[in-house]
């Protein structure tokens, strides 16, 4: 898809299964499939945007990437290494390119220790430069984050939660990685704040090249930041395109869906009349039904759609989608009737 | 012009906290009306009073260390402020209720939820237990839970999120209240299922004609639900416009970067994406409120000597728009 296109990271049919509980003696055995064969590729110096509601293993694919998940099956690689064959040293050794932003900034730093030594961490961990040189590298990442030099004194509490999310930035960027993975990076702040990380993150990636991948449930958010989007399903992508085809022709009626959800402050969207509704809730992720896993809540949904897996298919340059009722012309069904 | 008399008229209201060193106000001056049938907005980052508003209503501002300090609260002429325990207690659930944020530290865990519905009508309308139940299945249909005869005998947690919103919103609609107060009913959910929660309350106001007060952050959803809103900042009303004229025509700093500081869905994205419009800096705590000025002003790029000395009163700009800025003035004078 990016072609001929530098990629920094390649996923190919990633599957992430946890195994459940029996609830009896006798019961079989299930499986929590969070993620069921994800395939994509970032290119270096982008930010791919991974989005889907709860459930819908996009976190559980950052963190397999970051390889903080047993990988079930598949691979992953940074560059030209297998990390999910890494293990060990190896596999430590490898981490100072691949670092992550947490969601939650109030859990994801540890309250007894002060924030120059929260920043300093990972070069220790990881032996990045001289020992000599580490002060002023944090002192240099405090600066970059938009923090003063006095604050590396601080605790975690002794800070906003604005604040605390740029400690967390600055962690990520201590070790000079390639990729960081953008958990819900501003999800658990305030509206007012939000704009401040996101302008942040803009800036870092332009300054030092950075490659993201970027998960949000908020498509606001997922819209401003990605050059690149995959819509997941129930732990399987449902469609794939570059940031102005996603929005403007959706072909999945999920995607659709969930478009037509959000609420809009633009009275172009809000007057549309071809919004659609779900009913319900996802279905659960253990031992999923073949077929389209988006079949039960689907408005359009036919007979066969829930007896065949529809294959994520290419309709046009960038742009894949994963059901039966997208014509081969890329007419989508909701462009139907 | 017949106006019509609102159904709630907060007027000058003011609430107070005790803290280690004196006291802190966390409401200051707060007045606005609440017309029948009318969904008002409120907005504001988290701690701005929001919340605290509609505490106040309910009149569940924790006391001590809380107590509203003055003001009036009327429900249709009757001043909740003044009115007895006994009194409080028969309008709560009753004629003004309340659906909170997370469903799930809401709903008591131990009971079933056809129990906690029917709760609110046996102690509200004296009905016997049958007919409660009996109530609460309707209820239950009346909200879109499939299959409401057997959900009735469920526990919160075999609910989804979703589902346990619907709950809370049919036990705040059984009797029927003039006033629901939403504080943020659907942050926990997701998309989807959130505009399944406002479809159903929009359904919901159309048949019982309850007035709404909504609760939240997002300018999206104040968009789509509200009819008028209530920009608040550090415990005091900024603005307070029709949602059109405040979504086009913003006023207030706060307010124009409420708007502009957060990325919104746009039909047709632009290829170019700007910088965001930042507001720098953080809400007041608690313990700084009350000095003096306008609260906004640290935080405001237009801030003259003015504002970080005197507060702003609210001036009218517009029919039914009322601005609290000196901003107002100098464009004014100019």
């Amino acid at each position: 898809m990016a072609g001929q296109d530098d990629i920094l990271l390649r996923v190919e049919d990633l599957k992430v299964h946890f195994s459940q509980k029996k609830q009896h003696l006798f019961s079989q055995a299930s499986h929590v499939h969070a993620v069921d064969g994800v395939n994509f590729t970032v290119p270096r110096g982008k930010t791919f945007g991974l989005v889907g509601e709860s459930g819908s293993g996009k976190t559980t694919t950052a963190l397999a990437v970051m390889r903080l998940v047993h990988i079930t099956d598949g691979q992953v690689f940074l560059g030209d290494i297998d990390i999910g064959g890494l293990e060990g040293e190896d596999l430590r050794r490898q981490r100072r390119h691949m670092q992550i932003i947490f969601q939650d900034p109030y859990s994801s730093l540890n309250p007894r220790v002060r924030a120059g030594d929260i920043v300093r961490e990972p070069l220790d961990q990881m032996e990045v430069g001289e020992v000599a040189s580490r002060d002023e590298r944090v002192g240099e990442l405090f600066r970059l984050v938009g923090l003063r030099p006095e604050q590396q004194a601080l605790f975690p509490h002794q800070f906003s939660g604005g604040q605390r999310q740029r400690v967390g930035i600055a962690r990520a960027l201590a070790s000079q990685p390639d990729l960081i993975v953008c958990d819900e990076p501003v999800s658990a702040l305030d509206v007012a704040i939000q704009a401040q990380i996101l302008n942040l993150l803009r800036a870092l990636q332009d300054e030092f090249g950075l490659t993201y991948l970027f998960i949000s449930h908020d498509l606001g958010v997922v819209q401003y930041m990605c050059d690149e989007i995959a819509v997941m399903y129930l732990g399987q992508i449902v469609e794939h395109a570059d940031r102005i085809s996603l929005f403007t022709e959706p072909l999945h009626p999920y995607t659709w869906a969930l478009l037509s959800a959000v609420p809009s402050a633009d009275p172009a969207i809000r007057d549309r009349s071809d919004r659609i509704r779900l009913r319900g809730d996802p279905p659960s992720p253990i031992d999923p039904p073949p077929g389209c896993r988006f079949a039960s809540r689907c408005p359009f949904a036919e007979s066969r759609c829930s007896g065949e897996t529809p294959a994520l298919r290419t309709i046009r340059d960038g742009h894949a989608v994963a059901c039966h009722l997208v014509g081969d012309d890329g007419v989508p069904p909701q462009r139907q009737i | 012009m017949n106006t019509p008399s609102p159904i709630l008229s907060v007027a000058d209201l003011a609430v107070e906290f005790d803290m280690r060193d004196g006291v802190a106000r966390v409401i200051d001056d707060l007045s606005f009306d609440l017309m029948p049938g009318e969904t008002l907005g409120i907005v504001g980052e988290s701690g701005c009073g929001k919340s605290m508003t509609a505490l106040s209503i309910m009149r569940l501002v924790p006391m001590p260390p809380g107590r509203i300090a003055g003001g009036e609260i009327r429900l249709d002429g009757e001043n909740l402020v003044a009115a007895s325990d006994v009194r409080i207690r028969e309008i709560r659930g009753n004629e003004i209720s309340m659906i909170f944020q997370e469903p799930m530290t809401s709903l008591n865990p131990v009971y079933t939820v056809g129990d906690q519905i029917a709760e609110t009508v046996r102690l509200h309308e004296g009905l016997s237990k049958r007919d409660a139940r009996d109530r609460a299945i309707e209820m239950l249909r009346a909200v879109a839970i499939p299959a409401p005869e057997a959900r009735v005998e469920e526990y919160p947690h075999q609910l989804s999120g979703g589902m346990r919103q619907r709950v809370m919103i049919a036990m705040a609609l059984t009797c029927r209240p003039r006033v629901l107060i939403a504080d943020e009913p659907t942050t926990a959910l997701d998309v989807t299922v959130q505009a399944q929660i406002f479809d159903l309350l929009r359904d919901l106001k159309e048949q019982t004609q309850t007035a709404i007060i909504l609760i939240t952050h997002d300018m999206g959803v104040i968009a789509e639900m509200a009819q008028r809103v209530v920009v608040m900042y550090a415990g005091r009303k900024v603005e307070d416009a029709p949602v059109d004229e405040l979504l086009l025509n913003p006023k207030h700093p706060y307010s124009q970067g409420l708007i502009a500081c957060v990325p919104h869905l746009q039909a047709v994205p632009t290829v170019e994406r700007p910088p965001l419009m930042e507001i720098p800096g953080v809400v007041p705590s608690v313990s700084e409120l009350g000095r003096g000025g306008c609260p906004f002003a640290p935080r405001c790029a237009q801030a003259m000597d003015r504002c970080r000395q005197q507060m702003p009163p609210p001036s009218t700009v517009a029919p039914g728009h009322q601005v609290a800025c000196w901003l107002i003035d100098e464009t004014r004078a100019a």
